[in-house]
């Protein structure tokens, strides 16, 4: 059974056993517009709560992507470097950027689930 | 930080009308070719004499293939600069109202003197005996900024704002070393340059973003909370990119130093304090000054940038060599302290922008130290007028006056349908440069002009009645027209994730026809 999280950051986080998939939400994307490039961490890198795990980059800014949770990054998006796009078209599905190894799962607490991320952005206006 | 500042990135919808001719020439305005699309092979602008008999000694060094310049008379190649130099905008042809660059009028004075032989005709390699005039220059020029921002030093070599602020950053690194203190961090308030926080990561420091507070302003309280030990220094924009002068500039000086962390300030906004107020008195250690801003040196592709770093007594040894010094013997050159010199080294080749100098130590001999004063105000009062001028059909980002840019956010444009983008797409076909949009970030859907001292009131007035044209149009439900825009420039609107998806970084030669079997 798979649980999906938000920050205020706007990436959501699925998470499976220990490890978790990232990506951001399709408020993000859509504030952003048109994705461009996609930088994506190496595998075995060790990102921190709040770190850079990557870097999107659109018309209009580019912007980093943080690590909901701390963890190893065990796998990237390759598809992400020929098609870009795929973050506007399927933000939740197939435009994940990185998968992680959890360091420390009780971090997710912290984060909003479903309900509380759709309030968070309706609050945005 | 997420972008939220309702950009949209797709191309408008092309329903405008649009005449096409025989030859894609819009009127008189000519659709070019690039030089090598131009190519007839053999063509050439002068006639030279065959080469006397060589023996060539280049063994496998000679040339294999083609060297690929295109063969071109005379006439096709002034025609073809003359063309392009038409589909230029620049502000040798109107009002460019483009927020934080400061695009003032280049007066040809300065430009006469920077062509006068005994100064445009030297050489950098030139014993230093034989260009005392030139180092006596550079000597009075450093004078004229140390007065303006009362600091006791410069280094003049940087070659551009950016460069200026590396070059700052640099000596704070230094002067933290020499005490064996390694700081980590540098702090900048979000209403600072985008310049700023490249800068701080390119040195190596870990960037910290403080959040502006509701009027625009750094929120004090958040910045006296990030301040600590390991804070190398604080960069703030004054005026700031909102176009307004942070009031707590003084405090800020005194948190930072308290924290012993150094003072750096952005000062690209200098048009709108220069002989008003002396940075130096308000606690700053160190502060770019973009000649090609508020001494009117060309810039925007007219020529290079140059940005003279003031430095502050406890930054004043770490300035970059060489420097121009005055003893006995004359002006000297310092390319090398020796020891005991606390110089960080060299950041560029030889001594810095030369042409700039000679144009804007002009500008300022020109205008005389009440001139400049004047510049200030001027540039300040425009600003003023043209917020004044459009504040009831367009919204202003703040409450209050403003230095010398007019920040609007797209408020006024809620429910219409019309983005900042295809209002700034509008002024396009209304002979306009649009202002510069969508930064700052901290204001949604930004639109930040700065009229410069240089228009004269008529000129603004005739902007201001295109500006307010068009927000009425806006207001009016004409929202097609503004999608469409621009309508009369040579290009229509231009698909900006194309090009950055799939972009075409250089012209290639046509595949040759393949030969019939």
């Amino acid at each position: 059974m798979s649980e999906i999280r938000y920050t205020k950051d706007h990436e959501w986080i699925r998470v499976e056993g220990d490890t978790a998939t990232v990506g951001i939400s399709d408020y993000a994307q859509n504030q952003l517009g048109d994705v461009v490039f996609v930088d994506l961490p190496d595998v075995g890198k060790k990102v921190a709560k709040g770190g850079e795990a990557a870097v999107v980059e659109s018309v209009k800014a580019a912007s980093e992507v943080y690590a909901p949770v701390g963890g190893e990054v065990i796998g990237a998006n390759d598809q992400l470097s020929g098609d870009p796009a795929l973050v506007n078209r399927d933000p939740m599905g197939e435009g994940w950027f990185v998968k992680l190894k959890l360091s420390n799962p009780a971090e997710l607490a912290e984060l909003m689930d479903e309900a509380a991320y759709a309030d968070f952005v309706k609050g945005l206006g | 930080m997420l972008n939220r500042q309702g950009r949209p990135t797709a191309p408008g919808n092309d329903n405008g009308t649009a005449i096409t001719t025989f030859t894609g020439n819009r009127g008189l305005d000519h659709e070019e070719l690039l030089s090598f699309e131009q190519d007839a092979p053999g063509r050439c602008g002068v006639d030279l004499p065959a080469p006397p008999k060589t023996t060539e000694r280049l063994g496998g060094l000679a040339r294999r293939d083609a060297i690929g310049l295109p063969g071109l008379s005379e006439p096709q190649v002034v025609r073809h600069f003359v063309r392009l130099s038409r589909k230029n905008y620049a502000i040798d042809s109107g009002l460019y109202p483009l927020g934080s660059c400061t695009m003032k009028h280049n007066p040809r004075l300065n430009e006469k003197a920077a062509r006068l032989p005994g100064l445009g005709d030297l050489h950098p390699m030139q014993p230093v005996s034989t260009v005392q005039g030139a180092l006596e220059l550079i000597d009075t020029l450093a004078h004229w900024l140390k007065t303006l921002t009362g600091m006791p030093a410069v280094a003049m070599s940087p070659a551009a704002g950016a460069h200026g602020e590396l070059c700052g950053l640099m000596a704070i690194r230094a002067a933290h070393r020499a005490r064996g203190d390694a700081r980590k961090k540098v702090l900048v308030p979000e209403s600072a340059h985008g310049t700023n926080p490249a800068t701080a990561a390119f040195c190596g420091y870990e960037v910290e973003s403080i959040p502006a507070n509701e009027e625009g302003r750094v929120d004090l309280d958040a910045l006296a909370r990030a301040l600590g030990p390991d804070v190398a220094a604080v960069m703030l924009t004054n005026p700031n990119t909102c176009g307004l002068f942070e009031r707590d500039v003084i405090k800020v000086a005194e948190l930072t130093h308290k924290a012993g962390a150094y003072f750096y300030c952005d000062g690209a906004n200098f048009n709108a304090i220069v002989g008003r107020v002396r940075p130096g008195d308000l606690g700053i250690d160190a502060m770019h000054i973009n000649l090609h801003k508020t001494f009117s040196t060309p810039h925007g592709g007219g020529g290079p940038g140059s940005g003279p770093v003031v430095l502050s007594e406890a930054l004043a040894s770490f300035v970059p060599v060489p420097y121009v010094v005055h003893d006995a013997k004359g002006f000297q050159l310092v390319e090398h302290e020796g020891a005991g010199g606390h110089s960080f080294g060299r950041l560029k080749g030889f001594h810095g922008q030369m042409g700039m100098f000679i144009r804007a130590l002009t500008y300022m001999l020109s205008h005389g130290a009440d001139g400049l004063r004047q510049v200030a105000e001027d540039a300040v009062l425009n600003a003023n007028y043209v917020m004044a001028s459009l504040k009831d059909v367009m919204t202003p980002a703040f409450e209050g006056p403003c230095m010398h840019e007019a920040l609007f956010d797209d408020r006024f444009l809620k429910d219409t349908g019309v983005t900042t983008l295809d209002f700034a797409k509008a002024m396009i076909d209304e002979g306009y440069h649009p202002m510069t949009m969508y930064f700052p970030l901290v204001v949604h859907g930004a639109m930040l002009i700065e009229p410069t001292e240089t228009e004269s009131k008529d000129a603004i007035d005739t902007f201001v009645g295109a500006l307010r044209h068009l927000a009425e149009r806006a207001k009016a439900g004409d929202k097609e027209r503004f999608a469409a825009a621009p309508l009369l420039a040579p290009r229509r609107r231009l698909d900006e994730t194309r090009a950055a998806r799939q972009p075409v970084l250089r012209w290639k030669p046509p595949a040759p026809a393949q030969a019939a079997e």
